[in-house]
C-alpha cells in the first residue's frame, strides 16, 4: 500500500494551462496518473493532453468522483482555490505554489481543518508512491520517476523537494524502495508537518521505516521528536540535517522561506539533540542513511 | 560572442518562405528565429546556446529543411 | 523583515497606541532641537536592528538639550553588532511604574496566531514563561472568524489585571493584534508595554518583523514610513556581489540563480537548489573547503543566467575554481547548466577544464549535459556519486592546486 494516494486515486489540477502545470500534467499522466480534469477560469473546453480543462471545480465534481487536487495557481490566486476545492468537497490538496504570506496559508488550513481536508504544501512537489502514483512534479518526467525511485519499505518526508528524489535516488540504489515519498513544503507554516503525517504511515502496513530530510527553522523536528515519544511508534526514523552552517548566522535567510535561525530552537545542534533524545537516527552524510536504515529494520 | 553548443541551419528557401518564417518565429520557445523587415527569417545568433532541443521547428518545416546541430557532438 | 523601532512605533500609533513624545534625529544637533521641544528629561535610543543595545550603550539619558546633543554624539558613532546606527530616537523621559509585553506572533505547530500578554514586561519572555508560567498568557486567534476585542480583554485578565488598568490595556493590546493582521506580520510586540506612575499606558517600545512574501502586498505602508524598495533588512546589509547576484537573477524570468551571499574564500559554488544548497554547502566545510559564496539555481533557469552567475563569482577576487554541484535534478537541466557554466568561465577568460573543480548534476537531460562536459574536459560524475564526495574532491581539487 501507500499513504495519501494510491493507482486508482483520482485528482485534478487548478491552474492547469500554466507552463508548469501543463508539464507536470503530462508527467503525471506519462507516470499513469489519474487526472480526471483541470480548471482555468475561462479556459473551459480546451484540453491539456487530453485532460478536458473546466472554469470551476465543481463542474467536475459534480459528474465524478474526484480524491485531490494540485493547486499551481499564482500566488495571489492560491487561497481562492483552495477555498473553491475545499468548498467543492476535494480532500487532499497538494499546494505547489510558492511566496504565499503565512496568514493565508494559515486560513487554508483552518478551513481544511474544518471540513477534514488535508493539505500538502504549499511550496511543495507533491506526493510520489512508486509504481502507485505522482501527483505533483516530484521527481520529474517518468522516466527520471523510474530511475530515481522504487517500490518498497521506507516513507520518505521532506521540507526540500529536490532533496526528496536525492535521498530516494540514494535508498533505491542501496536496495531500499519507498511506500510513499512526500515533498512536505518550504514554508515556516504548511499544511502536514512530519508528525501529522507520521500516524498515515503507522497505518499503512507497507512501511517499515521513515527517512526525513529537515532544515533550521520552525519547530517541526521538535515536534516528531515529542509525538514519537508520546505514540512509542513502531517505525524506526533516520533524519538528514541541512544546513548545520547556519546556526552560526541568526537571522539570515537561506534555502526555503521557512529556514531562519531566529531562536535556539531554531538552530541545528538544537534539533538534533531532541531528536537523537527520541530515538531517531540523525545522519551525517546523505550515504549514511541506508545502513543507519538497514541497522534498525 | 559565437555559439559554442549548438547551431541551427536553414535551407534557403525556409528562409526565403515568410509564412513558414512567421511560423518558426512563434514555435521557438526561446526566440532562436526573426524575421527581417521584408519578412525573411534570421537566426538569431545571441540566442542560439539557449535551444532546448525541442524540435518543435523541425516539426514545423519541410523535412530536413532546418537542421538543429549539437556542436559537442561535433 | 525587520523595522526600526522608530517604524514600529510609528505604525502602532497609526492604530491609537499611545506614545511618548519624541522623533527621530539623523544629527546631534537635530537631536539637540528635538530635546529642547520635548523639554526636560529624555531618553535617546540607538536604531539598529540588533537587540542588547542597552549593554552596547546604545540608550543614553539626559536632563538637558546640550547633554541630548553630547549623548547623541556618541551613540550615532556607535556601532553595535556590526551595524551602524540609523538614527536616534529622542522621546520624552516617563516615570514608569510598571512594565507589561504585549506580542503577538505565528505558532507554527498550532498554526494559528497567538497572543501573549505578560504583567512581567521588560524581561526575556521565554524565560518567564519558563520560571512564572501564571504569568503569562497565550490566547489562540482564528484566521476565519474575525477578530473581535475580547480576545485580547481575555489573554490581559488572564493573568490577574483587573479594574481601569484591564479596560485601559485592552484596546492597546487589541489594536497590535489589529495591526498584525492587517499587515501580514509575523511579528509585532510591545515591550515593555508601560504603566506610568500616574496611570497611563504608553507603548515604550516595540518589533514589528513584516514578511517577505507581504512586502509587494503592503507596498503603500513602506512607502508611506519611509522604508526603501532596496532594503533587504537582512541581518546584515547587502555586499556590492550580493547586490549584483540579485540584479543577475533578476534579469530574465527563467528559473532562479539567486539568494547570493557573500563569503570570503577562494572556492566559488554554483550550486542549488534550496535543500541541495545548504546540504552541499555544509559538505564543502566539512571538508575544509572555504567557500567564496552562497548560491541557489533551480527552476531550469536559462543558459545566460547560469553564464552571468558563473561570471560574477569568478570576478570575485581571489576565487580560483568554482564547484558546480546540485542534488538529483528533474526540472533544472544538466545540459542547460553545463552550457552556461563553461561559457562563463570562457567569457571569463579561463580554460573550464581547469576552473570547474567539479560538475556533479544528475538528472534531467544528463546524457547531453555529460557529452558537453566531457567535450570541454571538465571532470563530472553522475548520481552513483554523491553530493558528500563530489564536495570532497571539489577540495582536494583546491589543495592541490
Ligand atoms: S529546437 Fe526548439 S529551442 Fe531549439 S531552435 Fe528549434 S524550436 Fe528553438
Amino acid at each position: 500500500m501507500s499513504i495519501l494516494i494510491h493507482r486508482d486515486a483520482t485528482f485534478i489540477v487548478q491552474g492547469i494551462t500554466g507552463r508548469e502545470a501543463v508539464n507536470l500534467t503530462r508527467e503525471c499522466l506519462d507516470y499513469g496518473s489519474k487526472i480526471v480534469g483541470g480548471v482555468t477560469p475561462g479556459r473551459a473546453g480546451r484540453d491539456v493532453y487530453g485532460v478536458p480543462v473546466h472554469d470551476c471545480v465543481r463542474d467536475i465534481t459534480a459528474k465524478t468522483h474526484v480524491d485531490g487536487s494540485v493547486v499551481t495557481v499564482p500566488p495571489r490566486f492560491t487561497r481562492d482555490a483552495v477555498f473553491e476545492a475545499i468548498e467543492a468537497g476535494v480532500k487532499l490538496l497538494v499546494i505547489v505554489t510558492e511566496r504565499i504570506p503565512r496568514g493565508e496559508v494559515a486560513q487554508m488550513v483552518e478551513l481544511a481543518r474544518l471540513r477534514g481536508a488535508r493539505i500538502i504544501g504549499p511550496n511543495c512537489l507533491g506526493i510520489l508512491s512508486p509504481e502507485e502514483a505522482k501527483m505533483g512534479g516530484l521527481g520529474g518526467p517518468a522516466v527520471n520517476v523510474r530511475r530515481a525511485f522504487r517500490k518498497g519499505p521506507i516513507g520518505v518526508m521532506s521540507r526540500s523537494g529536490g532533496m526528496t528524489t536525492e535521498i530516494c535516488n540514494t535508498l533505491s540504489a542501496a536496495g531500499l524502495g519507498q511506500s510513499t515519498a512526500v515533498s512536505i513544503g518550504g514554508d515556516a507554516i504548511i499544511g502536514s508537518s512530519y508528525a501529522e503525517l507520521m500516524p498515515l504511515f503507522e497505518a499503512d502496513p507497507e512501511t517499515k521505516a521513515i527517512v526525513i530530510y529537515s532544515e533550521p527553522g520552525g519547530r517541526m523536528e521538535a515536534e516528531l521528536a515529542d509525538w514519537v515519544r508520546e505514540n512509542r511508534s513502531r517505525l524506526p526514523i533516520v533524519a538528514f540535517m541541512a544546513g548545520r552552517f547556519m546556526d552560526e548566522m541568526p537571522g539570515m535567510r537561506f534555502g526555503h522561506a521557512g529556514t531562519i535561525v531566529e531562536g535556539k530552537a531554531d538552530t541545528t545542534a538544537d534539533k538534533i539533540e531532541r531528536m537523537k533524545a527520541a530515538g531517531i537516527s540523525v545522519a551525517e552524510r546523505i550515504e549514511d542513511i541506508p545502513a543507519l536504515v538497514k541497522e534498525r529494520l | 560572442m559565437n555559439a559554442m553548443f549548438i547551431d541551427v541551419q536553414v535551407d534557403a528557401a525556409v528562409a526565403a518562405d515568410t509564412a513558414l518564417a512567421k511560423k518558426l518565429t512563434e514555435v521557438c520557445p526561446v526566440n532562436i528565429f526573426a524575421q527581417e523587415k521584408d519578412g525573411r527569417l534570421r537566426v538569431v545568433e545571441e540566442n542560439l546556446d539557449e535551444c532546448v532541443l525541442c524540435e518543435l521547428c523541425i516539426q514545423a518545416a519541410p523535412a530536413g529543411s532546418v537542421r538543429v546541430i549539437k556542436l559537442y557532438e561535433q | 523583515m525587520r523595522f526600526y523601532e522608530y517604524e514600529a512605533k510609528a505604525l502602532f500609533a497609526r492604530h491609537g497606541a499611545p506614545l511618548l513624545r519624541g522623533r527621530l534625529a539623523h544629527t546631534a544637533a537635530e537631536a539637540k532641537t528635538i530635546a529642547a521641544e520635548i523639554g526636560g528629561a529624555v531618553v535617546l535610543k540607538s536604531q539598529v536592528l540588533t537587540g542588547g543595545r542597552m549593554k552596547a550603550g546604545g540608550v543614553k539619558f539626559a536632563d538637558t538639550p546640550e547633554q541630548a546633543e553630547t549623548a547623541a554624539t556618541a551613540i550615532l558613532e556607535l556601532e553595535i553588532n556590526g551595524q551602524k546606527p540609523r538614527g536616534v530616537l529622542v522621546e520624552q523621559r516617563a516615570g514608569v511604574a510598571q512594565e507589561y509585553f504585549a506580542a503577538v506572533t505565528w505558532d507554527g505547530r498550532r498554526k494559528l496566531p497567538v497572543l501573549v500578554f505578560s504583567d512581567m514586561g521588560g524581561i526575556d519572555i521565554e524565560e518567564v514563561a519558563e520560571t512564572h508560567p501564571e504569568h503569562v498568557a497565550q490566547v489562540h486567534l482564528s484566521t476565519l472568524v474575525p477578530f473581535s476585542p475580547f480576545k485580547a480583554k481575555e489573554a490581559v485578565a488572564a493573568v490577574g489585571v483587573t479594574g481601569d488598568d484591564l479596560t485601559r490595556l485592552t484596546p492597546i493590546v487589541a489594536s497590535l493584534v489589529e495591526v498584525f493582521l492587517r499587515y501580514d506580520l509575523t511579528l509585532a510586540e510591545i515591550n515593555p508595554l508601560g504603566k506610568t506612575t500616574d496611570g497611563r499606558f504608553l507603548v515604550l517600545d516595540g518589533h514589528v518583523d513584516l514578511e517577505a512574501e507581504a512586502r509587494d502586498k503592503h507596498a503603500k505602508l513602506l512607502t508611506e514610513l519611509g522604508i526603501g524598495k532596496e532594503e533587504t533588512r537582512q541581518a546584515r546589509p547587502p555586499t556590492r556581489f550580493e547586490i549584483r547576484g540579485a540584479e543577475v537573477d533578476a534579469s530574465d524570468h527563467r528559473g532562479v540563480a539567486g539568494n547570493v551571499v557573500e563569503f570570503d574564500g577562494d572556492l566559488g559554488l554554483v550550486i542549488g537548489a534550496g535543500g541541495g544548497s545548504l546540504t552541499l554547502f555544509d559538505a564543502i566545510r566539512k571538508h575544509g573547503g572555504r567557500p567564496a559564496n552562497y548560491c541557489e539555481i533551480g527552476g531550469n533557469p536559462s543558459v545566460k543566467k547560469a553564464c552571468e552567475l558563473t561570471k560574477l563569482i569568478l570576478s570575485k577576487p581571489g576565487v580560483k575554481k568554482i564547484a558546480v554541484m546540485m542534488n538529483v535534478v528533474s526540472n533544472t537541466r544538466v545540459d542547460i547548466v553545463a552550457r552556461g557554466v563553461i561559457k562563463g568561465c570562457v567569457e571569463s577568460g579561463r580554460d573550464p577544464a581547469d576552473t570547474i573543480a567539479i560538475f556533479r548534476i544528475p538528472g534531467a537531460w544528463e546524457d547531453d549535459g555529460f557529452k558537453i562536459l566531457g567535450k570541454y574536459r571538465v571532470e563530472y560524475c553522475d548520481r552513483t556519486v554523491s553530493m558528500f564526495e563530489a564536495a570532497r574532491r571539489a577540495v582536494a581539487k583546491m589543495q592541490a592546486a
